[in-house]
């Protein structure tokens, strides 16, 4: 495999969770123990109800592609060969958003609420999660 | 009964540099700004009692203004100071807490500042606020899903908020464009317009791409430059030099958080909550408004901005735009000067500016019907919002 020159991400203590789960191939999620609200990105409180109470979660795994944009744009030189690129926000089935890229389809065939799953990235040390059309 | 805060105060000094690559720093920028404003006013320098500043891009990639600038103004007779940050709102909101500052004796002339020098020699505007050299290889957290997708710059947010509006209400590509062929017709005739050529729609689908469905001609310029406005009580602006332009009304909105769980940011924004904040206190409606000047960080901005001040529906501002009214002519003039996609990129300078050369009745080739001005501020991924009401009428 040729070297990956994208941006890779390091866990850190706040979401080493969520990098372990993408690992094993799982979407995991800080759920609020209080208001049931999933959220993202990690963080000590609920943005809904200032909670500190959390449980790590497994989330389904399935959204919706919430919007799209594709890039042209070569901000940074490990995008510059897949340029342009798709840039999509999926709105999980859980409720939170994670920004990602559609995979499996060319971007002119991206729509707006087409349902999608998730589909792991596997690299040495950490895993992207990347979306298929289901 | 009229709310006591319209008509309460007044714009009553106007200073700009010229703009676009000037390579000053952002203190010698707002300095000649501030010479030109006071001159404009008619004021010496300590008869300013207030001073508020807002950095632009520079107060985050480094170099921008701080609170230092009332040093280097040698301001010695403050009574009210304060370095301010809501983004692109930020310039109206400094508008509104001098007047109420003002309105509640703690302050006679209050001088407001933005200043941003981003463009270096010999480099891109892009590479001013790309964001690309901030990006490493190797980014910690849960923020790094964004730069792991290729997620960069200003340009995604407002293109991803552009789809969905897009996709939600039928917006065409077409009626994004016609907002920028609209606004180069208005900068032609503005002689501190950077770009001055006319454009075609034809053009507009020829300019690059920068991220779908953005095109160049979608995006805003980038600007080294300096404004400064004065703000003073309408009783002290009626023995002032300059023709006052009086604030009628001022409100704020602020959603915030565009990835919050639930939110429609993309296609509601902060300015509904705002306009109807500002309506109310000066008593006007959408349908008064003579003349706008709203904040275009992109084409898209001024669609969704129109829509949230209900000058159409939610959904219509597609249509709304079509027939070129924003244009020379049109019914509602709109960005008179070329706006941040055509003039200047002052953030929330670039409609306030323009809003008091119109007030003033100095728009030469270009003025307009100017009794009742919106001026609008928007900063994040359409995440901060603020409004002036403005008019060259006491009441």
């Amino acid at each position: 495999m040729s070297e990956y020159l994208k941006p890779l991400p390091e866990a850190d203590a706040a979401s080493q969770p969520f990098w372990d789960g993408a690992m094993e191939g799982r979407l995991v999620l800080m759920k609020c123990s209080d208001c049931g609200q999933w959220r993202l990105p990690s963080r000590a409180h609920c943005d809904n109800c200032l909670s500190e109470s959390f449980t790590w979660e497994t989330a389904s795994g399935g959204g919706t592609v919430r919007t799209f944009g594709v890039m042209w744009q070569k901000y940074q030189p490990g995008w510059a060969a897949e340029t342009p690129y798709n840039v999509t926000i999926v709105e999980l089935d859980e409720g939170p958003r994670l920004p990602t890229n559609v995979i499996g389809i060319s971007n002119e065939n991206i729509r707006v609420g087409m349902r999608v799953k998730v589909d792991f990235e596997k690299h040495e040390d950490v895993a992207l999660p990347k979306f298929r059309p289901v | 009964m009229a709310h006591p805060m319209r008509g309460a105060t007044a714009i009553t000094g106007f200073g700009m540099t010229p703009m676009g690559r000037i390579y000053k720093s952002t203190m010698e920028l707002a300095a000649d700004a501030t010479r030109t404003a006071l001159a404009d006013a008619g004021l010496k320098k300590d008869q300013v009692d207030g001073l508020l500043i807002n950095a632009g891009i520079t107060g985050t990639t480094g170099g921008g203004l701080t609170l230092g600038l009332q040093n280097y103004l040698g301001m010695g007779n403050l009574r009210l100071l304060n370095h301010m940050n809501a983004a692109g709102s930020t310039a109206a909101q400094m508008v509104q807490y001098a007047s109420l500052a003002i309105a509640a004796g703690m302050a006679n002339h209050v001088l407001c500042v933005f200043a941003d020098a981003p463009l270096k020699d010999g480099s891109s505007a892009g590479a001013a606020y790309g964001g690309s050299a901030r990006s490493p290889q190797r980014p910690r957290g849960m923020s790094a899903l964004f730069p792991a997708s290729g997620y960069y710059g200003a340009n995604t947010p407002y293109a991803l908020a552009a789809r969905r509006h897009m996709a939600t209400y039928g917006t065409t590509q077409d009626q994004l464009g016609t907002i920028a062929v609209g606004q180069r017709q208005w900068a032609t005739r503005n002689p501190l317009a950077q770009m001055r050529d006319p454009i075609t729609l034809e053009d507009y689908h020829n300019s690059r791409w920068i991220i779908e469905p953005l095109h160049l001609l979608d995006c805003c310029l980038v600007s080294n430059g300096a404004v400064a406005v004065i703000v003073s009580s309408a009783a002290a602006a009626k023995d002032m030099p300059q023709p006052p332009v009086y604030v009628w009304g001022m409100g704020q909105g602020h959603p915030g958080d565009s990835n919050r769980t639930g939110s429609d940011w993309e296609t509601e924004t902060g300015a509904k909550a705002a306009a109807q904040t500002a309506y109310a206190m000066a008593g006007v409606g959408p349908g008064d408004i003579t003349c706008a000047q709203l904040y275009d960080c992109y084409t898209y901005t001024v669609l969704v901005t129109l829509e949230d001040y209900g000058f159409c529906k939610k959904g219509e501002g597609g249509p709304f735009v079509e027939d070129g009214k924003l244009g020379p002519g049109g019914s509602l003039p709109t960005n008179t000067g070329g706006g941040e996609l055509s003039a200047y990129y002052m953030w929330g300078m670039t409609p306030l500016s323009e809003a008091i050369i119109q007030g003033r009745g100095h728009g030469g080739d270009r003025q307009v019907k100017n009794d009742v001005i919106l001026a609008t501020g928007n900063g994040g991924s359409l995440s901060y919002h603020a409004c002036l009401i403005l008019s060259p009428h006491a009441n």
